[in-house]
């Protein structure tokens, strides 16, 4: 009998727990859910990046334009379709990386990571200086709809709940096999040795700019559902340490599997809820204090915990 | 015999230093060269120019009527050129099948004609999957017993063999090796090249190697190029080369005609 991808066992299971569960959980909780499902998106992408040696630190610019974009289709072209919105957020933020990856897929390392970083930076310049976009303000994101279909508010937050858990079934699974195929497998050795895969036939630049893409359409997604969840935009969304925060989740979460994203995404934004709720004053301590500790102890992430129990097995 | 690669009047400069002058050589198909030459000879700018790594300042290199003088690597290698390096390539992270694969998977995704299609499931030139094609390439170069270990890991010899079973992966038609034996025991030497050369007998590449070692040269060379100083000094038998007044003088050092005793056609 032909074995069940275990990828596909721990995707399916939480999330269908999740959204058998939804409909009875207190709303708080769909939010959370549904925020640390968006940010896992913009993760998901940067571990792509992470697996072939890049780090970016202007995430941030897609995460906000996705944001942005989703939340300009509603108001100026009056789109409020969940599925609309999302994608039009993945898809702004895919163009433009098409366009920077031109540039930004030449450099690697630190390189690679400011010139990323200065890219946010501007965008977040921008939108802080156009009044029409709300400036420092941000403007808010109309409520979303299923198939133009308006529902009530409760309503609402399951529904993009229940959205979000689909799309992160179909999105990490879409990457799982990407991996797995001979561009998306590139990466390790793309880290290991640029030299050879360039002697072995494959263009090193080409595979980095299709990843850049990848990840960015990714930030979008999550810029986009985190954009209809929170209701708000503003452009802190582009600014550096919005990026900071995604690569700090990305190492806590590790890069061993799509689903790792979404668990260290999700255990991040209980850590801090939870900091900020006990410990107002002091919660980036506790935040930084629990960093640390999976520095230290998880070298590999969290996501290094299963994988060696598997190992093991 | 057909020709299949050709440099013309190839010459590159590094500022003041010229590291190739008015190369003209041909390489007829199936053949075994080896290079020669003392360091700074210009042995490895020459393989530098054949795969794309260097730009010649000026002349020609075709490669089957074809120029691919201002060619990239990648391209090079997609034509049928591969190489090997002095000090191994490896994805070290990687195991041993998988430093294979990712050579397969990019031979696959080479192939596919529209962009969207995945590629042939099997890879041109092998049979079987991608896997079983990895594992038949592992077992020609007795690398079976290491599948699983991950590269960097392993002894001086094996990262050898595995640098050339890489090389061989995509089923080159022109293996370019570069110091094949340099820094393996005097033990492992002959295993490697028996290795290697049983490998590309068996698929009917043609050979250029760069080699320090003498004893190499007359045992598994049938032509040998002697550099000297950016120039080919001697272009013949790896017995006439190897005997020759100028070679012995500049290339080999001393008057004596060593290794005589070890130069066999047999193995030419």
């Amino acid at each position: 009998m032909k074995r069940i991808d275990p990828t596909l066992m721990a995707l399916i299971l939480p999330l269908a727990m999740l959204l058998a569960a939804g409909p009875f959980l207190p709303q708080w909780v769909l939010f959370l859910v549904t925020l640390s499902i968006g940010k896992g998106f913009v993760v998901l992408g940067l571990m792509l990046l992470l697996r072939t040696g890049l780090v970016s630190f202007g995430q941030g610019l897609f995460y906000c334009l996705g944001a942005y974009a989703a939340g300009g289709m509603g108001t100026a072209f009056d789109v409020s379709d969940v599925f609309l919105l999302l994608v039009s957020g993945a898809a702004a933020a895919a163009l433009l990386a098409f366009v920077l990856g031109f540039l930004v897929a030449k450099y690697r390392d630190i390189f690679f990571a400011m010139l990323s970083m200065a890219f946010s930076m501007i965008l977040y310049g921008l939108l802080v200086k156009t009044a029409a976009l709300g400036s420092s303000d941000g403007f808010n994101v109309p409520v979303p709809t299923l198939f133009e279909a308006k529902l009530a508010e409760a309503s609402t937050r399951y529904m993009v709940f229940a959205v979000a858990c689909v799309a992160t079934f179909f999105v990490a699974l879409a990457v799982h096999w990407y991996q797995k195929s001979p561009l998306g497998s590139l990466s390790p050795a793309i880290k290991d040795n640029e030299l050879r895969v360039e002697y072995m036939g494959a263009s090193v630049r080409h595979a980095i700019h299709v990843k850049f893409v990848i990840a960015a359409a990714l930030a979008g997604l999550g810029g986009a559902l985190t954009g209809m969840t929170v209701g708000h935009i503003d452009p802190e969304m582009a600014y550096w340490t919005t990026s900071g925060e995604f690569v700090f989740v990305t190492i806590l979460s590790g890069t061993g599997s799509v689903v790792a994203p979404f668990l260290g995404s999700l255990i991040f934004e209980l850590i801090r809820s939870y900091a900020y709720e006990y410990s107002p004053n002091t919660w980036q301590m506790v935040l930084g204090t629990s960093m640390l500790i999976v520095i230290v102890f998880l070298p590999a992430g969290m996501w290094s915990v299963f994988a060696s129990r598997r190992k093991r097995a | 015999m057909r020709m299949i690669l050709e440099s013309k009047d190839v010459c590159k400069s590094f500022g003041a230093v010229t590291a190739a002058e008015n190369i003209s050589v041909r390489f007829e198909k199936d053949t075994v060269v080896g290079l020669i030459g003392t360091n700074g000879a210009g042995k490895t700018t020459f393989i530098n120019m054949i795969t794309g790594y260097l730009k010649p300042t000026s002349g020609t290199i075709h490669f089957l009527d074809r120029d691919i003088t201002v060619l990239l690597p990648r391209e090079i290698t997609r034509l049928g050129i591969c190489r090997s390096f002095q000090t191994p390539q490896l994805y070290d992270t990687l195991s041993v099948e998988e430093n294979l694969m990712i050579g397969l998977g990019i031979a696959r995704r080479n192939m596919r004609k529209p962009i969207f299609s995945r590629g042939p499931k099997t890879i041109p030139g092998h049979k079987g999957t991608a896997k079983e094609a990895a594992q038949a390439m592992m077992g020609r170069f007795a690398l079976t017993v290491y599948g699983d270990q991950l590269a960097k890991t392993l002894p001086g010899g094996v990262r050898k063999l595995l640098d050339i079973a890489m090389a061989m992966i995509v089923k080159p038609l022109i293996l370019l090796l570069d110091e094949p034996t340099s820094g393996v025991s005097a033990e492992e030497k002959f295993g490697i090249m028996d290795r290697v050369m049983d490998a590309v007998r068996a698929e009917g590449v043609t050979v250029i190697f760069v080699e320090h070692d003498m004893d190499i040269v007359a045992r598994y060379a049938g032509r040998a190029l002697a550099f000297y100083d950016g120039r080919i000094i001697a272009d013949a038998k790896p017995e006439e080369v190897l005997a020759d007044e100028e070679v012995l003088k500049l290339v080999i050092g001393g008057k004596k005609k060593p290794h005589q005793a070890t130069v066999s056609s047999d193995h030419a």
